[in-house]
């Protein structure tokens, strides 16, 4: 396990209550009457194939998508109302990173504090430099994101959100394209932060380790509908065939998948 | 009838990211930075091509006016026509079109690929508002470096002017004459007008071309289809503004 203090993290941790939520791009529907309930504190990780409607959910819960039926709310405030986000602080690690190009790693960390006035120069520096330790970036501070690989971006998109001193986190995808041992480092900082800030984490992920062993819960969304909810020991022997494929998927060379889907045209 | 639902939508949208960016107008000082960056980008990396352009234009104008004007025996207001055109149309409307081209399109690309790369995303979860960080520095920089452009641009078209009426042999109007000529029937109120045209196309330009940036939705291709937009659109509008404010300003 990493270790590393994190600065406490100031305010309390928010849940999320997701109700009867339906979301429609023109005649698509995303997101299927998806009801679920994170509790403040929890490691809650949302698995499901690509296209599943994962990250759309996401960004419903970070207000940055209006459901087309249904509510979001984080704790008592409504996600999808602007004004929450002053009332909430919420930090989303996007899954490519989504740093500003135009400022350094520095600058990318100290934005949110230089924003929102939280503390002088010196104050920030404290800050940002504790984020880069956390995270062993100290020696990119001065870098831009252009310069930095996959992984180091990933890791400084963290760094980012550790900076905010956040109430909810949300990771989208926060392993995908890493090696396996930057993997565990990262589903380790996911880990550790929780139990050292008790923040509440939402993780939308591919990355089966990551979920058996550090979520509280799991949800598993296929096709836009919850297909189930449960804790990592729920799904070590899945029963239901779809949710066993896809967490242990066979590799059959004499069969292969694509050869069906071939079949199914004709 | 979807088209015209459509332009009305984009002005709504428009309008509104105005109106919001200059809801933020108090926090200006403290985003001096930002706009001091942005007056450099506007003015100072556009002043080498407003100069050298309007220089020739002045030049082209009274050659121009030289040539067709020799026939009512009327060469010596070439310096009246050419101060004139230069400050109540073609100085403004020359910055105007070289500002959409050059800045305008670098605004667009800038803002619609922090959009596609999700930046804009970011800020917003970070509870930062684009429209005071990327909007209002922008707007505030333009109206304070138009009005310096187009009267550079004024200058440099009145000494191309000169210059050719001094040494085109088929014209021979001195300097002296030709600034004479200039100053006698031009009043403050003509480089007014000119500046205050040339407030008002910067004004929308920016405007423009941020909506036009921060509304692009999909991949990197879409950045290129979005500065596309935002240059035609500004030129577009640029022109038919010009009709109508001068209408207005001749009538006020």
């Amino acid at each position: 396990m990493t270790t590393f203090t994190a600065s406490p993290f100031v305010g309390k941790t928010f849940g999320v209550s997701v109700a009867n939520l339906t979301k429609r791009f023109g005649r698509t529907t995303v997101l299927h009457d998806i009801n679920l309930e994170v509790k403040p504190g929890e490691i809650f990780v949302i698995m499901g194939p690509s296209g599943s409607g994962k990250s759309v959910l996401l960004k419903h819960v970070a207000g940055l998508e209006t459901a087309t039926s249904g509510t979001v709310h984080l704790g008592e405030y409504d996600a999808a109302n602007p004004a929450t986000r002053d009332k909430v602080r919420l930090a989303l690690v996007f899954q490519a990173g989504a740093l500003f190009n135009s400022l350094s790693v520095y600058d990318n960390l100290a934005l949110y504090p230089r924003e929102h006035r939280q503390c002088n120069e010196a104050g920030i520096r404290d800050r940002v430099m504790h984020a880069l330790q956390i995270l062993s970036l100290e020696d990119s501070a001065r870098v831009f994101p252009s310069e930095l690989s996959g992984g180091m971006k990933k890791r400084v998109a963290i760094a980012r959100a550790l900076v905010m001193e956040p109430q909810l986190l949300l990771y989208d995808e926060p392993t995908s394209e890493l090696d396996p041992v930057m993997s565990a480092t990262i589903t380790e900082i996911i880990a550790t932060l929780r139990e050292q800030t008790a923040v509440t984490s939402l993780v939308v992920t591919h990355d089966r380790d990551l979920a058996l062993n550090i979520a509280d819960r799991i949800a598993i969304i296929i096709d836009g509908r919850i297909r189930a909810t449960g804790k990592p020991a729920d799904f070590k022997q899945p029963a239901d065939p779809v949710i066993a494929n896809f967490f242990n998927p066979v590799i059959d060379l004499k069969n292969p998948r694509f050869k069906q889907l071939e079949n199914s045209h004709e | 009838m979807k088209f015209l639902t459509a332009i009305v939508g984009h002005i709504g949208g428009a309008l509104l990211l105005l109106v919001r960016s200059l809801k933020f107008s108090s926090t200006l000082p403290r985003q001096f930075p930002r706009f001091i960056e942005q007056c450099y980008l506007i003015g100072y990396t556009t002043l080498p091509i407003v100069t050298i352009l309007s220089f020739f234009i002045g030049s082209v104008l009274a050659l121009q006016s030289g040539y067709s004007m020799e026939n009512f025996g009327a060469k010596q207001f070439i310096g009246t026509l050419v101060g004139l055109t230069m400050a109540r149309e073609l100085g403004p409307v020359m910055v105007a079109i070289l500002v959409a081209g050059r800045v305008g399109s670098a605004i667009t690309a800038e803002l619609a690929s922090m959009k596609v790369y999700q930046e804009i995303d970011a800020l917003l979860t970070m509870n930062i508002s684009p429209e005071r960080m990327l909007v209002l520095p922008r707007l505030a920089a333009v109206v304070v470096m138009m009005p310096v452009l187009a009267i550079i641009a004024n200058l440099c078209g009145w000494y191309g002017g000169a210059l050719v009426c001094q040494y085109t042999h088929s014209i021979s109007v001195d300097s002296e004459a030709y600034f004479t000529a200039l100053k006698l029937y031009m009043k403050p109120r003509d480089i007014v007008d000119g500046l205050v045209k040339a407030e008002v196309f910067g004004f929308v330009i920016v405007n423009v071309c941020c909506y036009i940036g921060l509304s692009t939705r999909g991949g990197p291709r879409e950045i290129g289809a979005s500065v596309t937009k935002a240059v035609v659109t500004s030129l577009i509008l640029i022109l038919v503004l010009d009709y109508f404010v001068t209408k207005a300003l001749l009538m006020s």
